[in-house]
């Protein structure tokens, strides 16, 4: 019985000789001192603000901005207040980021295949391509199409006409703009009627495949489906659509969809840094998958495109989504530099021109980083719930 | 490792907060270890600060500087100067990295209370401008609705520019650059129609084009931009210095004091030459300064007359007329309290 008391006694350390508890203890300890130090700093940061006479708190949000921007995406003008400002910067860096990703991901793509195609012509170009941009500083690709491309192109007046009412000149490009006038409503309705439509019909064709194992082409034939029916509902309705074209009057030209060249160049150098290293990202992700795989979906017969389609890419996915993921985030946080050819987006509206015009230096980068990281962790997350979707497809 | 690194960084930090927070008098202490000033300037605008062929910064706004150096270290040369775009430029002084701003700096009610800074007179009494290409064929700024405009990041032009097409009833697009010379080749290349700028700093910015003759500054001046020379709030001793430094420089100028004949009439029997130079009145001892502060800074920099006239006026390339910044005494806004 004693024996067994000491036993069950050794059994149950003292508290300081249990590594568990001792560790947590330990990360108690940590996290208090570091609350304790963010609290040191916050205090401290606004005692000596306030020596040194430097206003603070966010107050200033509510004020009148009192300056204009070239590119806002809900309406502004001098009379909103700061806070706005906060608003037209974060939807103008949402703008560029979000076209970034897309066209960075579909160009990376293309590029990232070219490199392991069996063409040589195709397979060298895309190498050089990624090799050039991705080893040339990104500031540096942004000044070349701003400043060496977009600024060269002529004045309004000599604008160059690419047909179709649409302009190129070194204010920008305009285009006509579509106005839909009584009775788009039936087209909007018939074009989200074929969606639903298509969405049976790609389930069914899959489920006819499983079955029967006959390939039905269900994408294409949806394609068409929509395409077909909004055409014709457009054509019943009478057309109810006019183009509102640019027109040169005065200093520029008026109406119109009009893409200035900050947006372009910064959308511009974006896409292709971005894109030269989602190449590389791919090319490793289709070369991880056994080769094995392809050889067999060969010997059954499967066309080269859809070997690709339906075997490599799907396995590839797994491999490249963490990467790709982080050059998302790349691209979105590189999107900064827009300050430095004018591109109003939220450093420069809000942590530039703001910031200078209150001098509330510590408010308005907190916001800003706070953005950022937000911004970072919502991408990370969706990437990550996407990760899991297509780990999950493996057998 | 890691803790021990994160605590070193934290008691770094912490002791740099508490090393700066009491910002009285240290500055002229500061300067004197140092052994020079640390001057805050542009990036580069010919006349008020820009560096020469030869590297050396000059213009009214150095010159500034150098009357603070002279006045303090005895040395018009003992200056750091460090380039700030408008952006960049409150934050440098607020941080302690200069110890004067004298970089093109309209005076404002915002910048001069809710910054933490100072404004320690006016050096140069400006206005708004616009400047366009001749062959626009514009003659007044009232033609311009529509318009696409050149300007730089966080500057009062930009807030003017806003105020002054509103008012009017004018569209414009503002295209925001962050320095001088990327505004200039936004204007250069077309991309607007407009540069707007304090009308000094169009000037001086128009002998940067390649071409000129091409563009002209429109007769409209919209705005008032007192620029002045900016220190921290809360060290009274500095703050002092450089008001005094830029009295110094227009009193000089109101007495006939020259660089060239200041040795000459210290030795008359002038009073207030006297009181000047050091030898009689309040001399240097409520500034912290030697009693010859004055007279170094009119020996080695001059009066305001000589120093408008070499860096904007007759004597330079800008040959901008004395008009508002003349002294009071021939129909200008130049005054200064008598040192006595
Ligand atoms: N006086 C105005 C404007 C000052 C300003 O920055 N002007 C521009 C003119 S384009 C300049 O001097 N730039 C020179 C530089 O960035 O170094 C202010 O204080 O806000």
């Amino acid at each position: 019985m004693p024996e067994n008391n000491k036993h069950s006694a050794n059994s149950k350390p003292s508290f300081w000789n249990d590594p568990e508890k001792r560790s947590i203890l330990f990360q108690i300890l940590m996290v208090g001192a570091v609350i304790l130090f963010i609290l040191y700093i916050i205090n401290n940061t606004m005692h000596n603000l306030e020596t040194r006479g430097i206003s603070t708190g966010f107050g200033f949000l509510s004020q009148n901005a009192g300056f204009d921007i070239l590119l806002t995406l809900i309406p502004f003008d001098a009379t909103y207040s700061f806070g706005r400002t906060f608003v037209v910067g974060l939807l103008n860096t949402l703008l560029v980021s979000f076209l970034g990703v897309i066209c960075a991901t579909i160009l990376g793509f293309m590029l990232g295949i070219a490199r392991l195609s069996h063409n040589w012509l195709i397979r060298k170009v895309a190498t050089v391509y990624v090799e050039i941009f991705r080893n040339i500083p990104l500031l540096l690709q942004i000044f070349f199409w701003y400043f060496a491309v977009l600024q060269l192109l002529p004045s309004p007046k000599q604008s160059i006409e690419l047909g179709g009412g649409t302009y190129l000149n070194v204010r920008g490009l305009y285009v006509p703009e579509p106005i839909a006038e009584s009775g788009f409503g039936w087209v909007a309705i018939a074009f989200f009627a074929s969606l639903i439509a298509s969405v049976f019909l790609v389930r069914w064709a899959k489920k006819r495949l499983d079955e029967t194992g006959n390939f039905f082409p269900a994408y294409w034939a949806s394609l068409g489906l929509v395409v077909g029916v909004c055409l014709v509902t457009f054509l019943l309705a009478g057309s109810p659509m006019t183009l509102e074209y640019p027109e040169l009057k005065g200093f520029n030209f008026q109406g119109g969809i009009s893409i200035i060249p900050e947006l372009s160049a910064l959308l511009l150098a974006l896409t292709i840094y971005t894109a030269a290293f989602i190449a590389e990202i791919v090319r490793s992700g289709i070369e991880a998958v056994d080769h094995g795989q392809t050889e067999a979906a060969s010997a059954l017969g499967l066309p080269r495109s859809r070997t690709l389609r339906l075997i490599v890419i799907p396995q590839a996915m797994r491999v490249v989504i963490p990467p790709l993921t982080s050059q998302y985030l790349n691209l979105i946080k590189n999107s900064s530099l827009a300050t430095a050819i004018g591109y109003p987006d939220l450093v420069s509206v809000f942590a530039g021109t703001t910031l200078n015009q209150t001098g509330q230096a510590i408010e308005v980068i907190a916001m800003t980083m706070a953005v950022y990281l937000s911004i970072s962790l919502l991408v990370s997350m969706f990437m990550n719930w996407y990760n899991k979707r297509m780990a999950l497809v493996e057998r | 490792m890691k803790k021990i690194g994160i605590f070193a960084a934290a008691a770094v930090v912490s002791l740099s907060f508490v090393q700066t927070a009491s910002a009285e008098d240290v500055t002229l202490k500061g300067v004197q270890e140092r052994g020079y000033v640390q001057c805050g300037v542009s990036t580069g605008l010919p006349g008020f600060s820009n560096p020469d062929e030869k590297g050396n910064w000059i213009g009214m706004d150095v010159d500034v500087c150098r009357a603070v150096a002279a006045a303090t270290l005895g040395g018009a040369s003992k200056v750091k100067y460090t380039p700030l775009t408008a952006k960049e430029r409150f934050t440098a002084l607020q941080s302690g990295e200069i110890d004067i701003l004298s970089r093109n700096t309209t005076w404002t009610q915002t910048r001069d209370t809710s910054l933490g800074l100072n404004f320690a007179g006016v050096n140069y009494y400006d206005g708004q401008g616009f400047m366009v290409t001749k062959t626009l064929g514009v003659k007044s700024a009232l033609e311009l609705d529509g318009a696409a405009v050149c300007i730089q990041a966080g500057t009062t032009t930009e807030l003017n520019l806003s105020d002054y097409f509103r008012e009017n009833n004018m569209k414009y697009q503002p295209v925001v650059f962050d320095t001088s010379d990327q505004t200039v080749k936004g204007f250069e290349s077309g991309r607007c129609d407009i540069l707007t700028s304090d009308a000094s700093q169009l000037y001086a910015l128009r002998i940067k084009l390649e071409n000129p003759d091409g563009a002209i500054v429109l007769p409209e001046i919209i705005s008032k931009e007192p620029l002045g020379p900016v220190v921290r709030q809360g060290d009274d001793q500095w703050f002092n210095i450089v008001k005094w430094s830029m009295n110094a420089l227009i009193n000089a100028e109101e007495m006939g004091l020259t660089s060239a004949n200041v040795d000459e009439m210290k030795g008359g029997d002038i009073p207030a030459v006297r009181r000047f130079v050091g030898l009689d009145g309040p001399k240097g001892k409520g500034l912290g300064l030697s009693d010859d502060w004055a007279y170094n800074i009119v020996k080695q920099v001059g009066n305001y007359g000589e120093v408008f006239d070499r860096n904007v006026g007759a004597g330079s390339a800008l040959n901008i007329e004395r008009g508002v910044n003349a002294l009071w005494s021939k129909g200008g806004f130049m005054y200064a309290p008598p040192m006595r």
